[in-house]
């Protein structure tokens, strides 16, 4: 099973911001969510892989071949919606699907009437018009509908209610049904990435804190909860970071099991994928 | 063939589905050489990740309930009969050691529990 994107050290500086080293590995069939805070270099790892933001150092290869010098050929192959709009609002979706005939050497029209259908977008009302959810139904119509192998999406879920969000995780799901297909998207929701991501890719401060499988995290991490003393007995090796409360230690554990057998803590808590952001990001070691 | 998944409790979900698909082979509602639903296809129906069914495939492959071919898909494997009752034997000797040892802490008598056996044996 080959990658499907690659992208090694990558780097890209701002003024006051840095992606430093991202490396990145995503196997075909899959699904990688990419979570961080706001600010923490997730559209920029995007855009650069997209080759919309010039990258400073690294190479990215999506289907093996490399980003810029391919661009033109990748980009008939991937879908990509991205977090701020790129379709005028005052258009309707008849008159994306004649701009995109246009410009997509595999544009479906049928199929993206299909979708439109399906959706329950109003063919003839332009977006502007339309609610945050079927905006972004509309996207991803557009996105889909040119047979990508590949789907990049820039925070697909965010606006949306938990009916329409639902309603998206089955697109992509669906869309995975084909083993030759992935999707790269990012989201700080992280309950929707709990149930259907593969991978999730932890970004902080643009460095890559982990990619890990869903499985790995939510399965054989831990969050043990204790007293002072019961804290102060664990060794420093055998915990990730930890979080004082007012009443309380949260302390992350890589895996619940062995950590169990070494100390039995009362309380080992099942973590989300929040819990393990907050205490990377707030926890200390 | 119905599938539960729960996501509260401690179980791992792949832990989980891999038990109750073992569960219907053992009880034979899975049939010997019957086609199992696509790695894919259970995920999206299950809504849960690819790699979470494809870690519970795996395990059953290993433990010799299912086979995979490549390409056409994962069967019920032909039923190892004596395995599969050794297993079982296993299970019901680690709960009655269980028994055992929670009458010896109370001072409970072999009779006792014999004539609990029997009467919730005869009840099934």
């Amino acid at each position: 099973m080959g990658n499907i994107l690659e992208v090694k050290n990558l780097c890209k500086k701002y003024n006051g911001f840095e992606l430093k080293n991202v490396n990145l590995e995503l196997p075909k069939g899959m699904i990688m969510g990419l979570i961080g805070e706001n600010g923490a270099g997730k559209s920029t790892t995007i855009k650069s892989i997209l080759n919309v933001i010039h990258k400073n150092a690294g190479e990215i290869k999506i289907f093996d071949l490399d980003h810029k010098k391919e661009e033109k050929q990748i980009k008939e192959e991937i879908g990509v919606v991205l977090d701020d709009s790129f379709l005028s609002e005052y258009l309707t979706p008849a008159d994306i699907n004649k701009m995109m005939k246009h410009i997509y050497k595999n544009w479906d029209e049928k199929l993206y009437f299909q979708y439109i259908d399906n959706f329950k977008l109003p063919k003839d009302k332009i977006s502007k018009d339309y609610s945050s959810g079927m905006k972004m139904k509309l996207k991803i119509a557009v996105a889909l509908s040119h047979h990508p192998k590949l789907l990049i999406l820039d925070e697909p879920t965010s606006g949306l209610d938990p009916v329409a969000r639902s309603e998206m995780l089955d697109i992509f799901q669906d869309f995975i049904q084909d083993e030759e297909h992935s999707i790269l998207l990012s989201s700080h929701i992280t309950s929707d990435l709990e149930h259907i991501a593969d991978y999730i890719t932890f970004i902080n401060q643009g460095e890559i804190i982990f990619t890990k499988t869903r499985d790995e995290l939510l399965e054989k991490y831990g969050i043990a909860k204790c007293s002072k003393e019961e804290f102060e007995r664990i060794a420093k090796k055998d915990f990730i970071q930890y979080r004082k409360n007012r009443y309380e230690y949260d302390i992350l554990i890589e895996d619940k099991i062995e950590f169990q057998q070494k100390y039995h803590i009362q309380v080992m808590d099942k973590p989300t994928i929040e819990e393990i952001m907050l205490i990377h990001i707030k926890g200390e070691k | 063939m119905n599938i539960i998944i729960s996501n509260s409790t401690n179980t791992p979900i792949y832990e989980q589905i891999k038990e109750q698909i073992k569960n219907k082979i053992i009880s034979n509602e899975l049939k010997m050489g019957e086609l199992l639903p696509s790695i894919r296809s259970l995920a999206r129906d299950l809504r849960i990740s690819v790699i979470t069914t494809k870690n519970a495939y795996e395990q059953l492959e290993r433990e010799g309930y299912v086979e995979t071919i490549p390409g056409k898909g994962t069967y019920v494997a032909n039923k190892n009969v004596e395995l599969i009752r050794e297993e079982q034997l296993q299970k019901i000797e680690d709960l009655i050691d269980t028994a055992v040892s929670i009458a010896k802490l109370s001072e409970i008598s072999k009779t006792e529990i014999q004539n609990m056996l029997d009467i919730l044996y005869e009840e099934e």
